[in-house]
């Protein structure tokens, strides 16, 4: 580890604090549906698609509405991205002549991308096509992004609101959310990757003649402009099957380092949108600071693994850390933090091969998924996951003090417990039962490309990235067979509804309820007692789950290295 | 649920249309008229002929060219196209070994390239980066340390004196941006393509 290092980790984590208060500033007015500075060029626009959609802007929806919308538009996207992968050899922006995508294939990316996993069973120059990266990837880069953003400001609704029968309008959040937060953003923000050498183009593949005078085929495409969203929508399936490691993709320092921020920044902004809608910016505050002791616990663990290289490095005297899998641009520190940034939100691009991590600095990305991506975490997805442990936070102090839980002012009763531990107990169910079933079933264990215990991290990590909803892989494992396509997409699309359904029925359900004021025996949720309290409820549920399956994976696998071992 | 039909089916299409070719294509426009040379991927033409991408690392196995770090990207096998054979720096394929911190075929490999490195330069330790592949198996840089530890051996290949190449290196280190961010690195293919064009005297 180097001061240079740290000086780094230091300004970004500076940066993303600065930007929370201003950016959820801004979010907060889009979504109180008040003017801003973009309205006079986008309202027409807005305006327009209500009228054609026939949506009364002022007509608010109960939440079972809210989701049985928002789940019609993920059966349209769905059939969007399946059927242009079916069909691309017949449809234009093809220069490649790449052939149709087989149904199990298609079937797992379609979900994978409708459910902001973006899990890569393809590799993108190798299987599709620009019509398909475009029309079918880069929307639902927006839209799925979008929805998490939205089912996030639907429940921070249900804290402020009282007495209230609705939670929003989803046609008109998305909308909104789409127009007048992603894309402004993006328009610049793609601009400055080209600028700084991302290709963006529709022309065919380059053929080169190297200096020693062989043939190199070089994969161009419209790359920046889907991974300005990628990053900013925490997506993170890459336009290249390396992904962010792709020069091409992540050309500079200076794009690693826009790019880590893009991904935290709208997480982070969310929190200062709840505390806004709450009426207290600190409640914000308070979540966000719980976020960031997780966060930089997780960055000081990998960072000091990675830069401790591995046995097989240091007996050979290698200086300068484990750079197997690495890029010399970023080095240790930008892959260490990129790989906890990336899994601390629900992006899941990669600018480093994780499969080649030390054992400890692989075991970080796998523990934030695990937590359920709620350090800082995706777009809407890391506030509302990280607002179900709130729910069980205060009902944990409550039964401490023998009093009804409160929080922000309302009542959370039986119900809202329930609901919320239904949301918490589905993603260890999907991550660590289907690895169990993967580790017996013979097709699946040929899959696994390194023997030894890292062959089961392999699995583990597969399952928990695509439960979720994060999308890294430790890529070794063949990921692309039958099994892994179906059972993969399973766990990919329980691991979003199933935490989404309950969770919106806590947003319904603490909409109707009354504001209580806080009084003399009011748990305060701003100060550090509870910042304390919710990190440890967070890492008592992840490690009492989880702990058993990690030291079969990495810790032992940690401990073999020590002792000289290699599989 | 009709009635959610007509909302659903307008709002998708519209949005995207609006994020899946609008914007793509007016970026593309926008970036085809700004940076067109970023756009079509930095591409490096000699004498009208494209050699390669400035951000793309090539393979290089000659004594008198610097070599890039060890790529493990792979291609289809001609001979049976249910598999794959060894293609390094297949820039249509990009990819890293994904072999993990216990490998047996890890530890091997890197062995055996550093006893392979230390036989053409006993005098310096050898720099990790030369023996590790790369994530993306593209990585068009290196580290200031690989590019000096390989001056004896293309000095001597190219006939060239040692403190004229690594003269050239030196020219050739792109250092931390401010000072802070980044990694110090060198451009693999700008290096050789100035060797070519007589650099390093």
């Amino acid at each position: 580890m180097t001061l240079i290092g740290w000086i780094q980790i230091a300004l970004f984590c500076l940066i993303i604090v600065a930007l929370a208060a201003p950016v959820g500033g801004y979010m907060t007015r889009v979504f109180n549906g008040e003017r801003t500075f973009l309205s006079p060029v986008l309202k027409p626009v807005e305006a327009g698609l209500y009228r054609l959609a026939g949506v009364d802007e002022s007509t608010e929806q109960h939440w079972l509405t809210y989701t049985i919308a928002m789940l019609l538009f993920h059966v349209g996207g769905f059939f969007i991205i399946y059927l242009l992968m079916r069909w691309q050899e017949f449809l234009p922006f093809n220069p490649a002549g790449q052939s149709p995508v087989p149904p199990e294939l298609s079937f797992n990316t379609a979900i994978s991308f409708i459910t902001n996993t973006n899990w890569q069973n393809y590799g993108g120059e190798s299987t599709l096509s620009y019509l398909v990266q475009m029309l079918g990837l880069t929307h639902q880069n927006f839209l799925s992004a979008v929805t998490g953003i939205v089912l996030a400001v639907a429940l921070i609704r249900g804290f402020a609101r009282a007495s209230a029968k609705t939670i929003g309008n989803f046609w008109v959040d998305i909308t909104r959310c789409t127009l007048y937060i992603l894309l402004p953003i993006c328009v610049p923000y793609a601009l400055f990757l080209i600028w700084q050498g991302m290709p963006q183009t529709l022309g065919a593949y380059v053929d080169a003649t190297t200096l020693e005078g062989a043939k190199q085929t070089i994969a161009v495409g419209p790359v920046a402009s889907q991974v300005a969203i990628k990053m900013l929508g925490t997506n993170g399936g890459g336009f290249f099957n390396a992904n962010a490691a792709h020069p091409f993709e992540n050309p500079t320092a200076l794009t690693n380092f826009v790019q880590m921020l893009s991904i935290l920044v709208l997480g982070a902004a969310m929190t200062n949108v709840f505390g806004r809608m709450v009426g207290n910016q600190r409640q914000g505050w308070a979540i966000l600071a719980a976020m960031g002791v997780l966060f930089i616990a997780g960055v000081a663990v990998c960072y000091w693994a990675e830069a401790n290289g591995t046995a097989t490095l240091n007996v050979l005297g290698l200086a300068g850390g484990n750079m197997e899998g690495k890029e010399v641009r970023f080095g240790i520190v930008a892959s260490a933090l990129f790989a906890v940034v990336t899994t601390a939100a629900s992006c899941g691009a990669v600018n480093a091969m994780h499969d080649s991590f030390t054992a400890l600095g692989g075991m970080i990305p796998m523990i934030n998924m695990q937590l359920g991506e709620i350090v800082v975490g995706g777009v809407g997805a890391g506030l509302y996951g990280m607002l179900m442990f709130v729910v069980i936070t205060v009902f944990v102090a409550g039964l401490m003090v023998g009093r009804t839980p409160e929080y922000v002012g309302k009542k959370i009763e039986a119900k809202d417990v329930k609901m919320a531990m239904l949301a918490i107990l589905i993603l260890p169910l999907m991550m660590l039962g289907w690895t169990a079933i993967a580790v017996v079933y013979p097709p699946a264990v040929a899959s696994i490309a390194n023997a030894g215990p890292h062959g089961f991290s392999e699995v583990l990590y597969a399952y928990t990235s695509q439960a979720a909803n994060n999308g890294s892989a430790f890529g070794g494992l063949t990921g692309n067979t039958p099994f892994y396509n179906v059972s993969g997409a399973i766990a990919m699309f329980v691991g979003r509804f199933w935490v989404i359904v309950p969770m919106m029925a806590i947003a319904g359900s603490l909409a109707a309820k009354r504001i209580v004021p806080p009084s003399l025996g009011t748990f305060p949720t701003t100060g550090g007692l509870f910042v304390g309290l919710l990190v440890g409820v967070i890492l008592i549920v992840g490690g009492l789950t989880f702990f058993p399956a990690l030291a079969l994976g990495p810790i032992v696998e940690h401990l073999a290295m020590q002792a000289g071992s290699v599989f | 649920m009709l009635k959610h039909i007509r909302p659903a089916l307008t709002v998708l299409i519209g949005l995207t249309l609006i994020t899946g070719l609008l914007y793509p294509l007016a970026i593309t426009g926008i970036a085809g008229v700004l940076f067109p040379e970023q756009a079509n991927g930095s591409l490096i033409e000699r004498n009208g002929q494209i050699v390669g991408s400035a951000l793309i690392g090539q393979n290089f196995t000659q004594d008198r060219y610097f070599h890039g770090r060890p790529s493990a990207t792979t291609a289809p096998d001609p001979k049976d196209s249910t598999k794959t054979i060894d293609a390094p720096y297949n820039a249509a394929n990009s990819m890293g070994s994904n072999l993990g911190p216990t490998s047996k075929a890890l530890a091997d490999r890197i062995k055996a390239d550093v006893d392979k490195l230390k036989t053409e330069n006993p005098a310096q330790p050898v720099p990790v980066d030369l023996v590790t592949a790369s994530g993306s198996g593209l990585d068009p840089n290196m580290s200031p340390e690989a590019a000096l530890f390989q001056v004896p051996r293309v000095a001597k290949a190219r006939g060239l004196p040692e403190d004229g190449v690594r003269a050239l290196v030196a020219t050739h280190t792109e250092a931390r941006l401010m000072g802070w961010l980044g990694e110090p690195r060198v451009n693999v293919l700008r290096l050789n393509l100035a060797l070519d064009q007589g650099g390093g005297r």
